[in-house]
């Protein structure tokens, strides 16, 4: 498999969120709005790509009967890491996205990724189904994000579309399933016409 | 590209080490940001009082006991020309749904409601984050709030403050926050007017 199609795979065919159905808690949890999914997608994929990497880079020294308690402690590591990282240098974003950022240790897609395919690659490839796999959740996140807040506040990133309140359900948990659940579908006919 | 073998000895020693590695990285990025951390909150700090104070030359602050609740809320108490004009009360509730809930609250002299301002929460995002100012301009409601007229609590409970949708629980514990600092106010408020010194 290139390197490039390992890229690609995270976005249509293997998307975390729309075919693998990983990392569903922060997917409908934190997407009531555009910003809110892309600011979670790329903390993720931050994440991600630092844990592929190490976890890549230690799977040799790790004996397999343990290797599941190792790589959640690199993982929470990273993201202790970004935590501290972000308030202390970029208050601003923290700000936004600081309640996000202890949700990643839970996301089932990092460690997935570390199991089933890190633990199995050089680092280099590692790197790039990470970077890919994180794009995917991110652009995912983002237009989950984006449809919720477009039927829920009428609004896109914040720029109001229409006047009005929306319908609130969208904005509300029930509004996640049946966003994700159309987006599932949409994506299942994009992959089709693409075999 | 054999894995190490799964003995007791190189779990154990392996764990060891992941876990030792860990901390020391930890520890070593903690030591790292914790200066630029307390001054970016200390920021946040100076500049949740500049929001809800009129404009003032000399600032006190002081710890006092609230009438409910366990842990010392922070005055600051600012003055101009050695009078009084507001005093800005951090306080905090635990009646968030996600922990603990910090605002800093401004009082004028009297127990007017100048602003209040969400200093640190973890309510849900989209939700219980309406409580902040770059949110949603839910809290612009207790600008000019006289709590000693009208009732602090959401609209379900009879008070007179309207709610968030979908996040009852947040605009009740916000509500909780703010009172806490405004009976405190009340209790104390002889003193902190009357009281000539300052140090």
């Amino acid at each position: 498999m290139g390197q490039l199609q390992n890229f690609t795979k995270g976005f249509i065919r293997d998307n975390p969120v729309f075919v693998l159905l990983l990392g569903l808690c922060p997917a409908l949890g934190v997407t009531t709005s555009a910003f809110n999914g892309l600011g979670m997608g790329l903390a993720t994929t931050f994440v991600l790509v630092s844990s592929n990497i190490v976890v890549s880079l230690i799977k040799n020294f790790i004996p397999s009967k343990v290797r599941i308690p190792c790589f959640i402690v690199v993982i929470a590591s990273f993201v202790t890491i970004v935590e501290l990282v972000m308030e202390a240098f970029m208050p601003a974003l923290f700000e936004s996205l600081g309640l996000f950022i202890p949700l990643i240790v839970v996301n089932c897609l990092v460690m997935g990724r570390a199991e089933a395919f890190a633990r199995k690659n050089v680092a280099w490839s590692a790197l790039v189904d990470g970077l890919g796999m994180g794009l995917g959740f991110a652009f995912a996140l983002t237009l989950l994000g984006g449809v919720r807040e477009i039927f829920g506040a009428g609004e896109i990133f914040g720029l109001s579309l229409f006047a009005g309140d929306g319908m609130l359900v969208f904005v509300l948990a029930p509004g996640a399933f049946i966003g994700l659940g159309y987006l599932v579908a949409l994506n299942n006919i994009v992959k089709k016409k693409l075999a | 590209m054999a894995n190490r073998e799964s003995t007791f000895a190189n779990m154990v020693i392996t764990l060891m080490v992941v876990a030792a590695a860990a901390s020391f990285t930890l520890a070593t990025v903690y030591n790292l940001t914790k200066g630029p951390i307390e001054r970016s909150r200390e920021a946040a700090r100076q500049q949740a009082i500049g929001m809800v104070l009129p404009e003032y030359d000399t600032l006190v602050t002081k710890k006092l006991m609230p009438v409910s609740g366990s842990d010392s809320l922070e005055f600051n108490i600012g003055y101009r020309d050695g009078e009084l004009v507001g005093v800005a009360v951090a306080t905090y509730t635990g009646m968030g749904y996600s922990g603990r809930i910090r605002a800093m609250v401004g009082f004028d002299p009297e127990g007017v409601i100048i602003d209040v301002v969400a200093l640190d929460h973890a309510e849900t995002p989209g939700l219980g984050d309406k409580i902040e100012k770059g949110k949603s301009d839910w809290s612009d409601q207790f600008q000019g709030f006289d709590p000693r007229e009208k009732t602090l609590k959401v609209r379900q409970d009879q008070g007179d403050v309207d709610g968030i949708t979908a996040a009852t629980i947040t605009a009740r514990a916000y509500c909780d926050a703010i009172d806490r600092a405004f009976q405190t106010f009340m209790a104390n408020k002889e003193n902190l007017i009357n009281k000539e010194e300052r140090n």
